[in-house]
């Protein structure tokens, strides 16, 4: 058997036999996707598109589909999920606008402003920070943050205005926000850091014997050149924000509940739940076929959207190399 | 006799007066350029805190909780956090999973690489293979999780994980190590396709006209040549494992202990269920129903440690043994 492995191989086989396992992993890849979708099936059949729609507590609603047969009728898979898709986005897209914000101006920061030496400390913190697990800033989270903001930022009686609808205990919108916006930032600043150092030096230096200062310059020439870099960074992080879910399951307040701006300054204390977050507060009730059904549709939504904005991504990347500019 | 005073031809030139350029000082930046530059500098500051605070913190509380005795105790079920044993189960969980994940992840990333960059045709077929990776890239890890949950309960998967007549549970370290790897699976690939493709062509060019195979140039050749790069993207592949809780809690059942599920040694082991440091920081925490935030902390903080050091340990490899065979280009994207 060893012998057989030293000695020389065929050219041909060889071929055959890399390309028998990329493909193996390939179709595994496409089964999966294919497993989850007929997973999912049941809830697409008897609800239609409908359950992406709102009404009532998904909270609730899962929580009576863990009671029903194993053979459940069309009834037993009512589910509204629009408050959980509503929440995902509201999170992912607050998170990836402060990501970007922060990811822009510190990418700057490290190619063209700092000092050699803060650039060659920042690289790997950058690196470090996008390594840290998210269950540790999970951890900080609940055992840090979410005390203080309810010390500090909740009033006794902005508690009182909604306790008969929710219970304002520091987690929720606002706290969960900052932890994807952490958690998403070091992946986007990286990427649009590596795009910012491989625009040639001498366009931004024509920029600058042109008379323009370094800061508009890079604005001006750098920026411009790598934006659609910038886009497939923001959609690599808004897919990654979307499908986050157990520092979401850890502070954002563990209810189902739709977070109305209107509410003012409340609105960011509101207890919110994403797709991935229910799927971890609910699994246990995997068992129950309704419940399988619909956390496959959950999964199946988050799959399809998290690939549609890394396709996005790429495509948007494509044209770049035409400049020469990877990213 | 004076002297001779080396004379010195009065400089032609105009005295320097300005060594940078005139718009390079940032007072004679407008306001509006200044508030951005203070900007760019306050945020890279702001990261630089963050980082602090966070390693900052988990200093502090692991100097407070982490003793050595939780490392070599098994946790036990307790309401207090004086019971509540150590983490000994968690480390080897998280040791246990790593491995498994990547010697799954290892080998069919590095194949597949080395398929899709030397051999690649037919083309649409490689391209379909190098999109099923981007694919799975992006996936979220919860995804994954309650996939592997249902697919292991299968029939057919019984073997895997502990199963009784009515179907098999789902839940080891098999099955979890199987979704792990998945994880893994596209650092290896990404690095290793990185190195292929930056491997220069004259090395290959050399061994054909030696009269070797082409898969023997690839064998002999060009694998020992990115050695490194394949190193670290396994090296970056076990930091997400490690890292890794949605997939820990559901389908490696982020049981207190390692429950074996039969007697025989090894195979015991992997089809029993257990827990990882991820895990056992989240059913600790307040979010989980431990209740015991001080050994969380601890966790956290041999976590940290552990990732700290695979970082530093990537930033080693590249330096390792000589000069690299291509010129590396150091990314910070993965």
């Amino acid at each position: 058997m060893l012998d057989r492995v030293r000695r020389p191989w065929s050219d041909h086989s060889a071929e055959r036999l890399l390309g028998a396992v990329a493909c193996l992993l390939a179709v595994g890849i496409i089964l999966m996707i294919v497993f989850i979708v007929r997973g999912a099936w049941p809830t697409f059949s008897h609800e239609g598109l409908s359950w992406l729609g709102s009404g009532g507590s998904p909270d609730s609603q899962l929580g009576a589909m863990a009671y029903t047969s194993s053979k459940p009728p069309p009834s037993a898979f009512v589910v509204h999920a629009w408050p959980l898709i509503y929440g995902t986005i509201l999170t992912a897209g607050f998170a990836v606008l402060f990501a970007l914000a922060i990811s822009l101006a510190a990418s700057i920061f490290i190619v063209d402003f700092a000092p050699p030496l803060v650039r060659r400390t920042m690289k790997p913190i950058i690196r470090l920070l996008a390594a840290v697990p998210g269950v540790l800033y999970g951890l900080v989270g609940i055992l840090v943050l979410v005390p203080l903001i309810n010390k500090y930022l909740v009033t006794e009686s902005e508690q009182q205005s909604v306790a008969n609808v929710i219970q304002l205990t520091g987690g929720g919108l606002g706290i969960t926000i900052v932890l994807v916006t952490l958690m998403i930032t070091p992946i986007m600043t990286a990427l649009i850091t590596d795009a910012l150092e491989s625009v040639p030096r001498a366009w931004r230096e024509g920029a600058i014997a042109l008379g323009l200062n370094p800061l508009r310059a890079t604005l001006a020439v750098s920026l411009r050149a790598i934006r659609p870099a910038i886009i497939a960074a923001t959609g690599l992080a808004a897919a990654r924000a979307i499908g986050e879910a157990i520092v979401v399951s850890m502070v954002s307040g563990g209810n189902s509940f739709a977070p109305n701006p209107a509410d003012g300054k409340i609105f960011f204390f509101e207890p919110v739940e994403t797709l991935g977050s229910e799927i971890v507060r609910v699994a246990e009730d995997l068992g129950a076929p309704a419940v399988h059904s619909t956390l496959y549709a959950f999964a199946a939504l988050l799959l399809f959207s998290s690939f549609a904005l890394s396709l996005s991504a790429y495509l948007v990347k494509l044209p770049l190399r035409r400049y020469q500019v990877s990213s | 006799m004076a002297s001779a005073e080396p004379y010195s031809a009065p400089s032609l030139l105009p005295p320097r007066r300005r060594r940078r350029g005139r718009r390079s000082s940032l007072r004679s930046w407008r306001l509006r350029d200044q508030a951005v530059f203070v900007l760019a500098w306050t945020v890279g500051i702001g990261l630089f805190a963050v980082v602090a605070a966070l390693v900052g913190f988990f200093a502090v509380r692991g100097a407070q909780y982490l003793r050595p005795d939780l490392l070599v105790t098994h946790p036990a079920p307790s309401v207090s956090q004086a019971g509540s044993g150590g983490f000994l189960d968690a480390i080897e969980g998280t040791v246990l999973l790593g491995v498994i994940g990547l010697l799954i992840a290892a080998p069919i990333g590095v194949t597949t690489a080395v398929w899709v960059v030397e051999y690649g045709r037919p083309r649409w077929l490689s391209r379909i293979v190098e999109s099923t990776v981007e694919m799975i890239a992006g996936t979220p890890d919860i995804v994954l999780a309650i996939f592997g949950l249902a697919l292991f309960e299968l029939g057919v998967f019984a073997p895997l994980s502990y199963s009784e007549p009515g179907g098999a549970f789902g839940r080891s370290f098999l099955t979890a190590g199987a979704m792990m790897s998945l994880v893994a699976l596209p650092s290896v690939y990404v690095a290793t396709r990185n190195g292929l493709v930056a491997t220069p062509r004259q090395l290959r060019e050399a061994s054909y006209a030696l009269g070797k195979t082409r898969i023997a140039t690839i064998r002999r050749v060009v694998l020992p040549g990115i050695r490194r790069d394949i190193a670290t993207g396994s090296t970056l592949g076990l930091g997400r494992i490690i890292g890794d809780t949605a997939i820990v809690i559901l389908v490696l059942g982020a049981t207190l202990r390692i429950d074996t599920q039969s007697s025989t040694p090894l195979l015991g082991l992997l089809r029993g269920t257990g827990s990882t440091l991820t895990s056992y920081i989240y059913g600790n925490s307040p979010a989980g129903e431990g209740g015991a935030p001080q050994k969380a902390s601890a966790a956290a903080a041999l976590l940290l440690l552990i990732i700290i050091g695979l970082n530093w340990g990537v930033g080693r490899i590249g330096r390792i043994g000589g000069p690299p065979l291509h010129e590396p280009k150091r990314r910070l994207g993965a």
